[in-house]
């Protein structure tokens, strides 16, 4: 390679590094946490705990745990029900003052799916590990910080592909993941730089392009909800208001019949971010693994509760679907976690070496 | 040009390999459990090895 390639190749590396190293420690150490968040949740008390019942205990009408609710919760809405496959007796419940209001004003508790007695969940709503997560996602800047973030993740993945051109005119003469043994300490933790750095190149460049894309999220929704969706709802165009709902006992028997061979995950209630205002929307997931992270959206009429239009999903949806395991490291068991981690932690001493080896360059030169 | 392109291997061939495994192992986890997250640790585990040998070996 050219030395003026190579300049140039350095520059790029440098800088995007410099500009984002800050971000992307902040989101490292924030991150290690959030991998355990299941864990640590179950530790701090925060995990739902339900009672022993039954295994033959039916689940409760829908209609009587939105009931149940909305009792504990009185003057809000119910914007969303989720469920979850390691919680399968209960279901999560958010409410806010308003069908619209923005998410980080939101309640989120979990309810038993067959007594609908409520089980307040802390770490969902403030906390630690709140913190962490806004930390981690927005920095409390709302969409602003999401984007900052997202255009970090950018610079990341230049720093990263940079690196890997550099590796071979940094390690010369030498082979694969040499580190050289000298008395030089900025040598030294050139090599380990360059060593953690190309090993770890794969899952540095996955978890940065999914977490640029979860960082983009509400601009991807914001987009599915002005084409797909509204082509969707086209008719309901003019239609009035809505003022009455139809109870929502038998929603996800009239979801199972209109996408076969699919699990309920959500159940987007008329007016929120998820549907349209005059619609249930039960988000419906794949039954196999890859298809588990891909939703379908089943629009039932909130009035007549006839279904009207199953969603096909734009590709984007898909992406974002698939970038939230990827990003997250929570699909492949507990070894899987652990190795999230600890290469979390690599990446920290590559942030860091980097800063060092920058620093003493810097004095070096006059 | 033959000379290069040995040298390029000799550089990069593990790093790819490495790299490919890698990503093999984080979209296999993907495709299904057991076996399938098994090859995600190997995927994950190769470059955690290395790295954390290399940081015990020279970093005292």
């Amino acid at each position: 390679m050219k030395s003026k390639t190579i300049r140039r190749w350095s520059f790029a590396h440098t800088w995007s590094s410099l500009i984002c190293t800050l971000f992307l420690l902040l989101l490292a150490v924030t991150g290690l946490p959030l991998v355990f968040h299941h864990e640590l949740e179950a530790l701090l008390g925060d995990a739902p705990q339900y009672r022993q019942l039954p295994a033959d205990t039916p689940p409760m009408d829908l209609a009587q745990l939105v009931q149940a609710a909305l009792a504990h919760r009185p003057g809000e809405v119910v914007q969303y029900l989720a469920w979850d496959d390691d919680h399968r007796d209960g279901v999560t419940v958010i409410t806010a003052a308003t069908a619209g209001t923005e998410p980080n004003s939101s309640h989120t508790f979990s309810l038993d799916a067959r007594t609908g007695e409520v089980v307040e969940t802390p770490a969902a709503n403030g906390g630690f590990m709140m913190v962490m997560l806004r930390l981690h996602v927005d920095m409390y800047a709302g969409l602003p910080g999401k984007l900052l973030l997202a255009f970090m993740g950018l610079l990341f993945v230049v720093a990263i592909v940079s690196g890997v051109v550099l590796y071979a005119p940094f390690m010369g003469r030498q082979r694969f993941a040499r580190v050289r043994q000298t008395q030089s300490r900025r040598v030294r933790w050139l090599d380990l730089h360059n060593l953690i750095g190309i090993v770890t190149l794969t899952w540095a460049l996955v978890v940065g392009v999914t977490g640029v894309i979860n960082a983009c999220a509400d601009l991807l929704i914001t987009a599915w909800r002005n084409d797909t969706l509204t082509a969707m709802v086209a008719p309901y165009r003019d239609t009035p208001p809505l003022t009455s709902m139809a109870p929502a006992s038998r929603l996800l028997a009239i979801a199972r019949g209109a996408a076969p061979g699919m699990q309920a995950d959500f159940i987007a209630f008329p007016g929120t971010r998820f549907s349209s205002e005059h619609h249930y929307a039960v988000f419906m997931k794949g039954a196999t693994h890859l298809t588990s992270h891909l939703l379908t959206p089943v629009l039932i009429d909130a009035t007549t509760l006839a279904v009207t239009a199953v969603g096909g999903r734009p590709w984007y949806m898909n992406a974002l679907g698939l970038s939230q395991p990827l990003h997250y490291g929570d699909y492949g068991g507990r070894p899987m976690q652990i190795l999230w981690a600890m290469i979390d932690v690599l990446t920290i001493v590559v942030l860091i070496s980097g800063l060092y080896l920058w620093w003493v360059k810097r004095r070096v030169k006059p | 040009m033959n000379r290069k392109r040995s040298r390029f291997w000799s550089l990069y061939g593990a790093a790819l390999l490495i790299a490919l495994l890698g990503a093999c192992g984080l979209f296999a986890a993907l495709l299904g459990d057991g076996a399938w997250d098994v090859l995600s640790w190997v995927g994950l585990g190769i470059p955690v090895v290395i790295s954390v040998h290399a940081l015990v070996k020279y970093c005292r």
